[in-house]
């Protein structure tokens, strides 16, 4: 009470408004609360809890993750553009996740500046669709392919570096890509942003919204309407999120997926076993780069227009919320966060204003609670007689 | 049988102003177990940085010889072609294993060269179009044979950071040994172990040297090294003040008197070494 | 060379609040090795609370400049500190000892918070401000150019240095110094040695959240606008200082702000306004390829 009350009045003296205050005092007075009440369990029992919880969440993953995809398979039948928009913004965060979850949660590189390589992909994809004339699924993989090339530049020279290190020169590259974005006006017209970028076709037919020659309604005598390109858009958000996952999980069980979590583990020992630490962490940044290419060059498809904005370091930290939260290297937990994170955000769209306010709060509170993230252990990728999970505590998270 | 494998001249590595290892040189045979031994603060950990390339040597250098004449100068190595290249495999004095993966995930990330190799850059492995499965079973067996050797088999699944201390020291001999190297170099493997855990432990290097593969050890723990080593090098303040058979070293006035503490001419005062 | 001078003059004014806020970050490094993200916020909320202190000594008829300085620099060091005070226990401190990225997220978490809280109580608009001390001295004069050295530059700068050297006294000279660097050393251990370590991290972010508010005032005083991004943005820079110098090292962050400060003023007027981030992440880049550790960085050798 005492503090709640200290919290207040110091929130107070800063605000000149009395219904942001009423509502800062409230929630600082609720986080309390459940701070106290978190804190009332004994902390062993609080640990036996949360691992008991993991193994049944870890147990009930092999009916989750089939379940969440059928979901995902089945969201376009809803027919509502809504979900439809919704569903398509989750996937790309899905994606993202994934592929920031080889970089960070496999390989143990902390990297901030994720949303480079996504911005890459999607001003790689604009540029030269609108110059060259070019269409979606050609640039697709040229702009992974740049963002990777970008990731490898952007690797070289930083990845002798440990720990916190790494973080703020990623975090700096991060914010040297949108500088530059924004402020290379011939090739990215600056802050106006570059529009009329090209929406995808499914071989070569178009899917404009009054239907028309050369259109898919037209060709499947359908009638024209703008669904069908959301449609469109989803599956092929989901079929790119669905190869990062695939990729990922056939790379964890080959000998480069099993180099990056044992560099998580303990670099030292890598290297006294002949691995060569920098090309392993490389392919790391390569290949994360590579899908947060990807999935910018979606983005940009998307929306039709690309502009610096949305290339914020804000970005970058939703990833990585999304990775962490979701727990360390698992798949299914990051879907899960991006659903939870994204799925919630929109849910909290009457706050207007005060949305990042408790998505913020949201963050410390998840963080405080399960700091391990939804799903935490790890799965091993090769065993003798049966695969057992493996408890969060005996896995690191990396130095790098 | 008993040519040169490491030969190790006028070693030096100096800290600041603290010369930690001082112009070394010793010898060690193919086929041999080579002991380090010394006092705290001898060095002896420091002359292995040097050799495994985790220290790169203030001077002096490093030669090691494969049985079939291929020469490595080690000091000029980066770390990890040391293990690939010239095949020196090491342990550490404070266990480093994958503590989360498990104790087969262990070894074979060990062999991680070798399957790398036969997953054609990763990308054909990705499509499921490699000799790769071959690769790994090879592997696995290879894995199995080594969990049979140190006793582990019945564990093999379980995350190597929840054995118990003396299993780890051992998973991480085997993990060092799953490499295929000329030279295993084992920094305090007895240390924390009970005498029937030091005994298995001398059994699993004999197993090892008989393998084939030389051994070089730093041990505090005379019991081992008296039993099982051929030869013995002694440190103390980074240098070397007896070199020889255990039965000449045991007898040696110098090391009797570096162990003992008395009539050290070259005694470093305290406040030097503290610096 | 007229102008080369006044740019120094500028970056050094520039680096002197950099310094500050990337002080708070060594520190809290140092101490329990998490960046801290909330702390280019409460830099933010420092200018803000400066700003309303001094509108409000304003409204009370108290128009002594260095008066109203004097008592404004207290209010909002201390409001500050109550801020970074509460953010530390709400948001690191049940994550004390937990994995290494959750106090990192928790921080992201909370920095996101004060962004939006001031956002929404305040709005969204650019807070302009008149300046408190107009006019200054010239320097001198070559070929119609004049060297201005304002007396607001004088004041961020001895203001600076004051705190500076009331902080150095702080830690060098206090058992809360002494605590606070045997925490930095190990904070098992000091913890074993009966320091109430949970107190005195609670107290190194109360001193960098004061620094960090002073540093608000300088801004504030310095460019007269002020909104809600400017943590973020001061916050990256003031981090990059730190990690310049050297992280965990409490010269270094000086003079790692410093470096930033003049890099950006420099690059600023010989090259191009525009990309003068780019030099400053560049320079650290570039740094750190050659020292890893920074300028002033103890050399991080893996003990194996």
């Amino acid at each position: 009470m005492k503090s709640a009350l200290r919290d207040a009045v110091l929130s107070a003296l800063v605000a000149l408004r009395p219904v942001p205050v009423a509502i800062a005092v409230a929630a600082v007075f609720v986080g309390r609360l459940l701070l106290l009440a978190w804190r009332g369990r004994s902390r062993a029992a609080a640990r036996h809890a949360n691992r008991a919880f993991a193994e049944r969440l870890t147990q009930a993953g092999k009916y989750v993750a089939p379940l969440l995809l059928i979901v995902a398979l089945a969201v376009p039948l809803s027919g509502d553009r809504y979900y439809l928009h919704l569903g398509i913004l989750v996937m790309t965060y899905v994606m993202l996740g994934w592929g920031l979850n080889i970089v960070v949660g496999l390989a143990g590189l902390l990297d901030l500046g994720y949303v480079a390589f996504y911005a890459v992909g999607a001003y790689s994809y604009a540029i030269i669709s609108t110059t060259y004339g070019l269409g979606f699924w050609t640039c697709l993989p040229i702009a992974g392919i740049l963002a990777a090339i970008w990731g490898i530049m952007l690797g070289f020279p930083v990845l002798r570096l440990r720990g916190d290190y790494l973080a703020i020169v990623t975090l700096a590259f991060g914010e040297i890509i949108r500088i530059v974005i924004t402020n290379w006006v011939s090739l990215t017209n600056g802050p106006n942003g570059i529009s009329g970028i090209p929406r995808p076709t499914l071989f070569g037919l178009k899917f404009t919204p009054a239907g028309g020659p050369g259109s898919f309604s037209d060709f499947f005598h359908l009638p024209p309407s703008p669904t069908w390109r959301a449609v469109y858009l989803y599956y092929v958000i989901l079929v790119l999120a669905l190869l990062t996952n695939w990729v990922t999980l056939r790379l964890r069980r080959l000998p480069l997926g099993r180099a990056w979590e044992a560099l998580r583990e303990d670099e030292v020992a890598c290297r006294s076993l002949g691995i060569n630490v920098t090309v392993t962490k490389l392919t790391a940044f390569a290949i994360g780069a590579l899908f947060g290419g990807f999935a910018g060059a979606f983005f940009a498809t998307r929306q039709a227009f690309v502009s610096p904005e949305s290339f914020t370091f804000i970005e970058s930290a939703i990833v990585l919320s999304i990775v962490v939260l979701g727990g360390l290297g698992s798949q299914l937990g990051v879907a899960l966060a991006a659903l939870v994170m994204i799925g919630g955000f929109e849910v909290f769209r009457a706050l207007a204003d005060y949305r990042m306010l408790v998505f913020g709060a949201a963050l410390v509170l998840i963080m405080v609670l399960r700091p391990r993230g939804l799903v935490a252990g790890r799965t091993p990728t090769v065993a003798l007689g049966r695969k057992r999970e493996i408890s969060a505590e005996l896995v690191a998270q990396g130095r790098g | 049988m008993a040519d040169e494998l490491l030969e190790v001249t006028d070693l030096t590595m100096r800290f600041g102003g603290l010369r930690a290892v001082d112009a070394l040189s010793f010898v060690a045979r193919r086929g041999e177990i080579t002991a380090v031994i010394g006092p705290n603060g001898a060095g002896k950990t420091t002359v292995f940085n040097c050799i495994t390339g985790f220290y790169r040597p203030t001077g002096g250098g490093v030669l090691l010889t494969h049985a079939d004449g291929a020469r490595f100068a080690l000091q000029r190595l980066p770390g990890h072609r040391i293990a690939r290249r010239a095949r020196v495999a090491r342990t550490f004095q404070n266990i480093r294993l994958f503590a989360g993966m498990t104790v087969l995930e262990n070894l074979l990330v060990a062999q991680h060269n070798t399957l790398m190799a036969a997953t054609g850059f990763g990308i054909l492995a990705v499509l499921g179009l490699s000799r790769y499965p071959v690769a790994e079973r090879q592997a696995i067996e290879r894995a199995r044979e080594w969990l049979d050797a140190i006793g582990l088999t019945e564990r093999a699944d379980d995350p190597a950071g929840a054995l118990p201390y003396g299993a780890q020291r051992r998973l991480e001999i085997a993990r060092a040994m799953c490499i295929d190297p000329v030279l295993l170099c084992l920094d305090e493997p007895a240390a924390g172990l009970n005498p029937r855990e030091s005994d298995e432990l001398n059994r699993l290097l004999l197993r090892i040297r008989a393998d084939g593969c030389s051994i070089l050890l730093i041990e505090h723990d005379m019991g081992v090294v008296m039993r099982i080593s051929d030869h013995i090098i002694v440190l103390d303040h980074g240098r070397k003040i007896s070199d020889g058979t255990p039965e000449q070293v045991r007898a040696d006035p110098h090391v009797i008197a570096a162990y003992l503490g008395e009539g050290d001419e070259d005694e470093v005062p305290a406040e030097e070494v503290v610096a | 060379m007229a102008y080369a001078l006044q740019q120094l003059i500028n970056g050094v004014t520039l680096g002197m609040i950099y310094g500050l806020i990337a002080v708070g970050y060594t520190m809290v490094y140092g101490i329990i090795g998490m960046i801290n993200f909330a702390h280019g916020d409460i830099f933010m909320v420092g200018a803000f609370l400066s700003m309303i202190s001094l509108l409000g000594l304003a409204a009370f008829g108290i128009t002594s400049v260095p008066l109203a300085l004097a008592l404004t620099l207290i209010f909002a060091a201390a409001i500050a500190s109550l801020y970074g005070w509460t953010v530390e226990r709400l948001a690191y401190r049940p994550l004390r000892g937990s994995f290494r990225l959750a106090p990192l997220i928790s921080a992201i978490g909370m920095s996101i918070v004060l962004q939006t809280f001031v956002q929404v109580s305040q709005g969204a608009r650019v807070k302009p401000m008149e300046a408190l001390l107009p006019g200054g001295v010239q320097l001198m004069d070559q070929g119609g150019f004049a060297v201005q050295l304002s007396w607001m530059q004088v004041a961020i700068v001895i203001t600076t240095l004051v705190v500076l050297a009331v902080f150095t006294w702080l830690v060098t000279r206090t058992s809360l110094g002494r605590s606070m660097r045997a925490c930095e050393q190990d904070l098992k251990m000091a913890g074993l040695l009966g320091i109430d370590t949970d107190r005195t991290i609670s107290l190194t972010f109360v001193i960098g959240a004061a620094l960090a508010a002073v540093a608000g005032l300088m801004f504030l005083l310095y460019y007269g606008v002020i909104d809600f991004y400017i943590g973020f943005v001061a916050g990256v820079k003031a981090f990059t200082a730190a990690v310049l110098g050297g992280i965990g090292s409490l010269p270094g962050a000086v003079i790692g702000g410093l470096l930033i400060g003049l890099i950006e003023v420099f690059w600023s007027a010989y090259f191009s306004v525009q990309y003068k981030d780019v030099a400053a992440f560049s320079i650290l880049v570039i740094v750190l390829i050659f020292m890893p550790t920074g300028i002033l960085g103890r050399a991080d050798v893996e003990k194996v």
